[in-house]
C-alpha cells in the first residue's frame, strides 16, 4: 500500500503573527511547528504501516526551510518526502494550494492520501476536500479511526452530534482529526536515518498537470482585502476584594445594575 | 465567465434527519440583509435532502423568498459526493452571485468540494459578511469592483482577522461560523416559491457506503443556545467541583459550558466546550470561572453581552476581556454567590 501524507509547515500561533505589506503572512519572520492535525495524519499512516505494511510519502509546499518538517516526518518513520517550493506558487489561497497539491501527486503512486483537518495558520479545513476533487476520488473527512479492509478503507467519521462508520474503496483521500492519536516522538535512530534518506525537491516544471491559471496569487480565485491584528474590547473593571463576602456583593451589585437579576 | 450573469443570494439550508440545524436559519437571517444591497433582493434556501420538502414553510417564515428542493433517496444521510453534486448542480442552473454554506461539520466537508469542482473562491469561518468595494479604498491602476461580498474571518488562533473577497469567479463563497449571524424573525404563514430540481444521483467509486450511524446523545442543552453561561475552566480543579457551577447555573437559571482544558481533562464532553475549536457563543451572560483566558476561549465568547470572570491569578488574560473581574478563590465566593443570588430572585419573585 502507498500512503502520501500532506504536512504543512505553520507558524507557532503562539508566537506574534507578521504580515507583508501586500497582507499577506510574512512566513519568514515566524517560528515554525509541523501542523498538529497533520502530525495525527501522519502518525495515522505511519500506524497502518506497522499494522499492515507500507510506503509512506510526506508531502509539503511551502518556503525551502519547510524540509523541516519532512526531516521530522522520516525521523518519525516516514520512508520519503517531496518539497513543492517555488516563487510562482506563492500566496495562495486554497484553491490554488490544492491544484498545486494535487499536480504533485499526480506524480506519485498512492492508494490512500491522508491530510490534516485544518492547518492552524488559516483554519480553513479547505485544502484536503479540494485535493481529492481535483484528483476526482472520494473524501472522507474528519476521520477518528481509520482501518483497512482489503481494497477498502473504514473510518470513523466524526460529526458534531453522531459519526458515522463510511466503508470505500481506495484510492482515497482522508482528513485526520487531531483527536485520532498521540503521535509518536521521533528516535534518535530515526533523527540519524532521516538526514540518509532521501528528500526530493520540485519546482513549477516538474508539476507537468498544473495549469498557470491555476497557481499562486494570481491563480487564487479569494484576495485579501484587509488582514491586521484582531482589535479586542478593551477589559473592565478587575476588583481584588479583602474578603470572598466582598467579591460576592461586588458581583451581585453588577448583576443587579445591569437587571440580571 | 459572464459575472454578470449570477444574480441573488443563495444559503445552504442544511438539514440532519428531517429536521433544519439553527445554522440554516442564521444564513437566512444573514442572506436578507446582504441582499438589500444587491441588484437582485431575493434570497433562495437550497433545501437537499430525502422527504424533506415540508422543510420549505419554515425555511420562507425565515426569510426564503425561494427554495430549491432536490429530493433523492441517494440524500437521505449526509454523503460528501451525492451532496456535492446536488450542490454544484444546483448552483451551475440557477447561479447565486453569493453562496452561503454553514462552517459545520457538514459545510467544511461540503463547501471545499463545491468550490474546487466548479472553480470559485471559499472563505471559511466567517464572522462578517458585508456587501462594498474591492479593493476597499479605490487603488491606482486596479479597477474597484462594487458590490463585492466582503468576507471576514479571524485566522491564526484568532490573533488576527482578515478580510477576503472574490473579485473575478461566482459565486462568491463562504462558510460561515454557527452561532454569530442573528436569525431574522419568523414571518407566520410566510410562503416561498418552491422549485423542484433533481441532477439525476448515479452512484459511482466516490459514494461512500455508510455502515453504521451511531448518534451521541448528551443529554446536555445546547450552550448556543443559553442566554447565561456558567462556563469552568481547569481552575474549577476536578470533575465533582463542577457541582459549583451548576448550582450557580441552576440559581440563576443558566447553562454550564466549559474550556477545551476540561475538556481534554475528560471531565466535560466536547459539545459543552466554549472556544475557537469548540463552540461560539454569545449570551447575555457569561461567567468564566476558573477559566485563564486563552485567545482559542476568548474567540468563542468575547461577543458575550457581559463577561464575568472569577480567577485567583490576577494577571490571567481573561480579565482582559472581562467586564467585571474579581481577582480570588472561586471555592469562597461560587456558593455564597449562589446563595445570595437565589435569595434575590426570590425576593424579587415575591
Amino acid at each position: 500500500m502507498k500512503i502520501v501524507v500532506c504536512v504543512k509547515q505553520v507558524p507557532d500561533t503562539k508566537g506574534g503573527v507578521k504580515f507583508k505589506p501586500d497582507g499577506t503572512l510574512d512566513r519568514a519572520a515566524m517560528l515554525t511547528i509541523m501542523n498538529p492535525d497533520d502530525k495525527s495524519g501522519l502518525e495515522a499512516a505511519l500506524r497502518l504501516k506497522d499494522q499492515y505494511g507500507a510506503e509512506v510519502t510526506v508531502l509539503t509546499m511551502g518556503l525551502p526551510k519547510a524540509d523541516a518538517v519532512l526531516r521530522e516526518a522520516m525521523a518519525m518513520g516516514a520512508d520519503r518526502g517531496i518539497l513543492v517550493t517555488d516563487r510562482v506558487l506563492g500566496g495562495a489561497d486554497t484553491w490554488a494550494t490544492s491544484s498545486t497539491l494535487a499536480a504533485a501527486i499526480k506524480n506519485l503512486d498512492y492508494d490512500l492520501i491522508i491530510t490534516g483537518r485544518q492547518a492552524i495558520d488559516g483554519d480553513t479545513a479547505q485544502v484536503g476536500p479540494q485535493i481529492s476533487e481535483h484528483l476526482d476520488i472520494p473524501v472522507i473527512s474528519y476521520a477518528a479511526d481509520i482501518k483497512i479492509d482489503g481494497d477498502y478503507v473504514i473510518v470513523r467519521r466524526q460529526y458534531d452530534d453522531r459519526y458515522h462508520v463510511l466503508k470505500v474503496k481506495m484510492p482515497c483521500l482522508i482528513t485526520a482529526l487531531q483527536e485520532l492519536n498521540e503521535p509518536r516522538y521521533m528516535t534518535p535512530g530515526g533523527i540519524f536515518d532521516a538526514f540518509d534518506k532521501e528528500t526530493t525537491v520540485w519546482g513549477r516544471a516538474d508539476l507537468k498537470e498544473l495549469a498557470d491559471e491555476n497557481m499562486g496569487l494570481a491563480g487564487s480565485p479569494t484576495q485579501i482585502a484587509k488582514a491586521s491584528d484582531k482589535v479586542r474590547k478593551g477589559a473592565g473593571e478587575k476588583v481584588t476584594p479583602d474578603s470572598p463576602q466582598e467579591g460576592v456583593e461586588y458581583i451581585i451589585n453588577k448583576l443587579s445594575e445591569k437587571h440580571v437579576i | 465567465m459572464g459575472l454578470e450573469e449570477y444574480k441573488g443570494v443563495a444559503v445552504f439550508a442544511q438539514q440532519v434527519d428531517g429536521k433544519l440545524s439553527s445554522i440554516a436559519l442564521e444564513l437566512l437571517g444573514k442572506g436578507k440583509d446582504l441582499a438589500k444591497d444587491l441588484d437582485t433582493k431575493e434570497v433562495t434556501a437550497v433545501l437537499i435532502g430525502s422527504g424533506v420538502k415540508g422543510l420549505a414553510d419554515e425555511l420562507a417564515e425565515y426569510g426564503a423568498d425561494r427554495v430549491i428542493l432536490v429530493d433523492d433517496p441517494e440524500l437521505k444521510e449526509y454523503r460528501t459526493e451525492p451532496y456535492a453534486h446536488a450542490l454544484a448542480s444546483v448552483i451551475n442552473e440557477y447561479k447565486p452571485e453569493i453562496m452561503l454554506v454553514g462552517a459545520t461539520a457538514i459545510g467544511r466537508d461540503l463547501g471545499p468540494r463545491v468550490s474546487a469542482r466548479i472553480h470559485t473562491g471559499l472563505t471559511a469561518d466567517c464572522t462578517q459578511l458585508d456587501i462594498g468595494d474591492f479593493p476597499l479604498e479605490p487603488v491606482e491602476g486596479k479597477e474597484t469592483k462594487h458590490k463585492q461580498l466582503l468576507m471576514t474571518r479571524p485566522a491564526f488562533g484568532g490573533n488576527t482577522i482578515a478580510t477576503i473577497a472574490c473579485p473575478n469567479h461566482r459565486p462568491q463563497m463562504a462558510t460561515v461560523r454557527p452561532g454569530v449571524m442573528q436569525k431574522a424573525d419568523p414571518v407566520k404563514g410566510a410562503k416561498a416559491e418552491i422549485v423542484e430540481y433533481n441532477p439525476g444521483f448515479k452512484p459511482d467509486n466516490k459514494y461512500v457506503e455508510i455502515q453504521e450511524i451511531v448518534k451521541e446523545v448528551s443529554g446536555v442543552a445546547d450552550i448556543m443556545d443559553a442566554k447565561i453561561l456558567v462556563s469552568g475552566g481547569r481552575g474549577v480543579g476536578s470533575p465533582e467541583n463542577f457541582k459549583l457551577l451548576e448550582d450557580l447555573a441552576d440559581a440563576i437559571g443558566g447553562t454550564v459550558s466549559c474550556s477545551r482544558a476540561v475538556v481534554d481533562a475528560g471531565w466535560k464532553p466536547k459539545d459543552m466546550q466554549v472556544g475557537q475549536t469548540g463552540k461560539t457563543v454569545r449570551p447575555q451572560v457569561y461567567f468564566a470561572i476558573g477559566i485563564s483566558g486563552a485567545i482559542q476561549h476568548v474567540a468563542g465568547m468575547e461577543e458575550s453581552d457581559i463577561i464575568v470572570a472569577i480567577n485567583k491569578d490576577e494577571d490571567a488574560p481573561i480579565f482582559d476581556v472581562a467586564d467585571y473581574g474579581v481577582v480570588g478563590d472561586l471555592n469562597k465566593i461560587l456558593p455564597d454567590l449562589t446563595e445570595k443570588i437565589r435569595a434575590a430572585r426570590a425576593a424579587k419573585a415575591n
